[in-house]
């Protein structure tokens, strides 16, 4: 390809150019998880970066994750940038120990004298008939914790910039990737860099506000495009950060619609979209024409058969459904 | 037992309808409370109670257009405040038992404090200053309740069209377009509680305006003056005033131009009173009439009463507020009732003089232009001059034309000590 | 014997002082409500910590436990910012923030502090792990109890050391018990060592009871790491006096066991040890007793009269506040 520009990309080249960019820029930053060197990572990440920069640096780990998270906050504090991949949020659940009650926890604990410069990447979510224990959307619980900032990344620019803004950051930072997101093609990315604490609206509109982050962009997008066709106009509001949430503008936007349905592919129990509604019912009450509305995966461990995951993921047409479900369109 | 009758509520009302009940039997009213809502050819008026004690019972219901003077509920006397407090509820005990401040348990009205151990509520709630109304469970989304009351809407009779019937901030927004439609003042169908469509309550309105128009010209022998009045002074004094003062503290020049019409009715009290019957009735007081455009077309003179003895800043609050009550199409009884003389200010359209209409039973009509430079002489020299076109129209079966001309004299004589004013 | 090596040994005796007289100390504050939550008291181990830590240089790496009053002190956070700690004032080395179980101190490396057994481990590993990379010269010591050998996180933590033959040295302090659980209701193989060994990492006992055995093993374990020689555990077998915490009516340990390990005082062992050679008399004895508890009037007057943390600043610290 020497000379030829693409003139699309894939959301995994994306990420994969900001690892490398990274990687160029400081000798600091190094990339530690399982199979991310020989294997070229498990979703094809960080393919050909073990021959650019090393197996120093691109480091495969043993089936370890508390202790290779627990060695990324510790490399952290001895003055490295690791970015420690962990191969899905799945498996995140070994190392939650090391994330919660030592990386979010240290600098606070420690009355200001740590700080832990982490960057954590895990793969999340379902939709590829993995099962069970393989599709998991857990992001609500990373985001529950004080002391991390978690990101969202759902478009390409998102996809090449958040990591710089993320190693940037001296405070651990978890990002999720959204596994049906690694294939998508799109634009290639514009200049960074992109600022890790606002949401941004893919879509303008003016009857209902789409609330959604990482997949859900997606679907919100193809729900609004079908709303469109139904005369009502709605707005697309990307979360991209879920730790700290963009409070103001989310509220903005729901101050001008007056309605909204937030998508959220967690279980909608106790889950991020439950706070995002009371965080608009606190704010925006007296501008709520209607009831938020969630559109969230089914209560149930995802099931293998490709019709039954289909129904317990949030899918367009369930967004659609919701929204008319505030009032708007035909009857 | 006292009578409480469909109250006139202007000089064209012949009937009204009563809209909705905000008491039931058994509520206890004091004097001045409002009681109901009554739709008159023109507006939707609050009406009072000009009784105290206790609702005993309701005559007429909502929906029902009754001619003025008919009885529409009794009053009884209240109980001596031994028997009251006997069926009141008891008082909560001391100590861990007390519930202080409970909130209330569903959507109706609570008691100030609610003692555990009663078994039921107390017929009357004891101590409540005005009574709650009963608000039936209607679902209302919170942008529609808020922009209900920014507009004056009584949501309870809105029709809702959200899922589950649930009120929007659509449907409250077409409740507030026909909320200025009249009936027809002449040959009425038969009352209805909804709301006609905007087009036909504006049609409404212009006829009911029309007759009163055409009832003046019949009935009062129109004389008009006018006069040039400087303004110099008064603006001068006004500038003054205002720059030293936060904007919510500011007086409109209006202010000025009212005041100055109300004391001048002291030096010329034949301007001031109602004709009725042959016979001239000096008024009690000075309650100026002050003609408001409605949003769609049509006029109205609600009255600020006693207006020769507010200050400045007051008159300008009572205008201020008369203003409001007016936009929202929620009138008080008080406002439309005893006139005594109307001014109408058209200054702001531009035209350089009015040249009015008497509103009945009144026998002045006030009106002022637009305060322009003209040229101006003094002292043998030309200059220009803020000035405004003061003009009365009277009814020359009570005033003539020199007494006009005296009343007219009066105002300018004040406007140019503006700050006796 | 040396004029500097009795100095040396004097010094062993002094810093295990401390360390018992301080522990004292907070018992006697807790007792009386002005240290609160949970504490985990060295005595009957000091000879540990403070064996231990004369053979490293202030560059090094120290991980501990919630048990850290002792290493705390040792490395050379001073009594008062401790105890100010354990009163919850803001004139603690962590602000009052962390209490009994966390102690931190940037200047003297010592990262904590750590309530979760065997949570310190992978921190250990990681440290050394930046060492591997930035070649500053640090070795990275993680205390644990035998507890956390029965965490997964020990033997994680034990492989990755070894495959990456990082420059940690793992001492186990095993006192025989994790809170009421003995080693051997908890293991099924109890030779430590012989765990630790089946990683390919080099790992002996030594007595923890004496100071000057540990810190000759110690050292020798420094020193084959800094020479590069990847990851060492270290058993130092110890006994502590008193029960876990504060709470623990210590009902699964019988009286005579504990008088039997009396016996071996590690302070009293080697204050007969130093009498014997000629090291030590009453006066000088005195002399170090008085200045130990001078220095801890001191703190707990110091604490006593330290400040609360504005309520206000309750979030502050939650992340950085300056870009380093």
């Amino acid at each position: 390809m020497s000379g030829a520009v693409a003139s699309t990309v894939t959301f995994r080249e994306a990420l994969r150019e900001g690892l490398r960019a990274a990687m160029a820029a400081d000798e600091r930053v190094f990339l530690m998880g399982e199979d991310v060197g020989r294997y070229g990572g498990s979703f094809g990440v960080s393919r050909g970066l073990l021959d650019e920069f090393g197996p120093q640096r691109i480091r495969d780990a043993p089936l370890s994750e508390s202790a290779f998270v627990g060695a990324g906050v510790g490399a952290a504090l001895g003055g490295m940038r690791p970015i420690v991949e962990i191969m899905t949020v799945n498996f995140s659940l070994l190392a939650l120990d090391q994330i919660v009650n030592t990386a979010a926890s240290l600098s606070h604990m420690s009355g200001g004298q740590f700080h832990v410069p982490l960057v954590i990447r895990m793969t999340t979510g379902a939709g590829r008939q993995l099962a069970a224990q393989h599709s998991h959307s857990l992001e609500c619980w990373y985001a529950h914790v004080p002391g991390l900032r978690v990101l969202a990344p759902a478009t390409i620019d998102d996809a090449r910039w958040m990591l710089a803004g993320a190693l940037a950051d001296p405070d651990p930072v978890v990002i999720f990737e959204h596994g049906s997101l690694y294939a998508r093609e799109g634009e290639p990315p514009g200049p960074g860099p992109v600022d890790l604490a606002h949401a941004e609206v893919r879509r303008a509109g003016s009857d209902v506000t789409l609330i959604a982050y990482c997949n859900g962009v997606r679907i919100a997008l193809a729900a609004a495009e079908t709303l469109a066709g139904e005369g009502i106009s709605a707005e697309v509001l990307d979360l991209r950060v879920l730790r700290p949430l963009d409070a103001d503008a989310i509220l903005a936007s729901v101050e001008r619609t007056h309605r909204c349905v937030v998508v959220d592919e967690g279980w909608r129990s106790v889950g991020l979209a439950a706070e995002v509604s009371a965080l608009i019912m606190e704010g925006a009450f007296y501008d709520l024409d209607a009831p938020v509305a969630r559109v969230c995966s089914a209560e149930v461990p995802m099931p293998y058969a490709k019709h039954l995951e289909d129904a317990a993921l949030p899918q367009p047409e369930r967004v659609v459904s919701a929204v008319r479900g505030l009032g708007l369109g035909p009857r | 037992m006292k009578a409480m009758r469909m109250p006139s509520l202007g000089a064209d009302m012949t009937a009204g309808t009563l809209l909705e009940w905000h008491v039931e039997p058994g509520d206890r009213v004091r004097r001045g409370d409002i009681v109901a809502t009554v739709d008159t050819s023109k507006a939707e008026i609050e009406i009072e109670t000009f009784d105290g004690g206790v609702i005993d019972e309701i005559l007429v219901e909502p929906g029902t257009k009754v001619p003025v003077g008919t009885e529409i509920a009794r009053i009884r006397e209240a109980e001596s405040e031994a028997a009251e407090a006997a069926r009141a509820t008891p008082p909560p005990p001391a100590g861990e038992n007390a519930a202080p401040a409970q909130p209330p348990l569903t959507g109706e009205s609570a008691a100030p404090t609610r003692s555990p151990s009663l078994a039921e509520p107390s017929p009357s709630a004891a101590a409540a200053p005005a009574p709650s109304p009963h608000v039936h469970r209607v679902r209302v989304s919170p942008l529609a309740r808020r922009i209900a009351a920014e507009r004056g809407v009584d949501v309870a009779a809105v029709t809702g069209t959200g899922p589950g019937d649930t009120i929007t901030r659509a449907d409250v927004e077409r409740a507030a377009q026909a909320a200025f439609a009249a009936a027809p003042a002449q040959a009425p169908p038969p009352a209805l509680a909804e709301h006609r469509p905007a087009a036909d309550r504006h049609a409404s309105l212009r006829a009911a305006i029309g007759a009163l128009m055409a009832r003046s010209k019949r009935e009062i022998p129109h004389y008009h003056v006018a006069q040039v009045v400087d303004m110099s002074a008064a603006r001068t004094w006004l500038d003054a005033y205002n720059a030293a003062r936060p904007p919510r503290e500011r007086l409109l020049l209006a202010v000025l131009l009212l005041k100055a019409a109300a004391l001048a009715t002291h030096d010329v009290p034949e301007i001031n009173g109602t004709f009725d019957n042959g016979v001239f009735a000096p008024a009690d007081g000075v309650h100026l009439g002050v003609a408001v455009s409605l949003r769609g077309g049509g006029v109205i003179a609600p009255a600020i009463h006693d207006a020769d003895g507010l200050s400045l800043t007051d008159l300008m609050q009572a205008l201020r507020e008369l203003t409001g009550r007016v936009r929202r199409g929620v009138l008080r009884s008080s406002d439309v009732e005893g006139g005594s003389i109307t001014v109408t200010s058209l200054g702001d359209q531009g035209v350089d003089a009015v040249y009015g209409v008497i509103f009945p039973p009144q026998v002045g009509l006030v009106g002022f232009g637009r305060v322009a430079e003209r040229p101006w002489a003094a002292g043998g020299m030309v200059g220009a001059r803020p000035t405004v076109i003061a003009s009365l129209a009277a009814d020359h079966r009570v005033s003539d034309g020199h007494r006009g001309g005296l009343y007219l004299a009066s105002i300018d004589r004040h406007l140019q000590e503006p700050e006796q004013l | 014997m040396t004029a500097a090596d009795r100095e040396q040994r004097l010094h062993l005796l002094s810093e295990m002082l401390r360390i018992r007289r301080l522990e004292e100390r907070c018992i006697e504050l807790y007792s009386s409500a002005e240290i609160r939550g949970f504490m985990h008291v060295y005595i009957g181990e000091e000879g540990v910590a403070v064996g231990a830590l004369q053979a490293l240089t202030p560059d090094d790496n120290v991980v501990a436990t919630y048990r850290e009053h002792g290493h705390a002190l040792v490395r050379g956070i001073p009594a008062r910012s401790i105890m100010a700690e354990m009163l919850g004032r803001m004139e603690g080395c962590s602000r009052g923030r962390g209490g009994s179980m966390h102690l931190f101190d940037a200047g003297t490396r010592f990262f904590g502090g750590n309530a979760i057994v065997a949570g310190g481990l992978p921190l250990a590993v990681g440290l050394a792990l930046a060492e591997h990379f930035r070649r500053e010269g640090r070795v990275t010591v993680c205390f644990f109890g035998e507890g956390a050998i029965a965490e997964g996180e020990f033997h994680e933590s034990m492989n990755l050391a070894a495959l990456w033959q990082l420059p940690v040295l793992f001492l186990c302090e095993n006192n025989l018990y994790a809170m009421g659980t003995a080693l051997e209701r908890s293991e099924s193989q109890t030779d430590l060592p012989l765990k630790a060994a089946s990683y390919e990492v080099p790992a002996w006992s030594v007595d923890g009871m004496d100071v000057e055995a540990v810190q000759q093993s110690v050292r020798r374990a420094i020193e084959m790491i800094r020479g590069g020689g990847g990851p060492c555990f270290l058993e130092a077998r110890t006994y502590r006096f008193r029960a876990h915490s504060m709470y623990d009516p210590d009902l699964y340990r019988g009286k005579d066991e504990i008088a039997a390990w009396r016996e071996r005082d590690p302070i009293d062992s080697f204050v007969a040890r130093l009498r014997t050679d000629g090291d030590l008399d009453d006066p000088a004895l005195g002399l170090i007793e008085a200045a130990v508890a001078e220095e801890l009037d001191d703190a707990v007057a110091f604490a006593r009269a330290g400040t609360l943390e504005p309520v206000e600043q309750l979030a502050r610290f939650l992340y950085t506040e300056a870009v380093p």
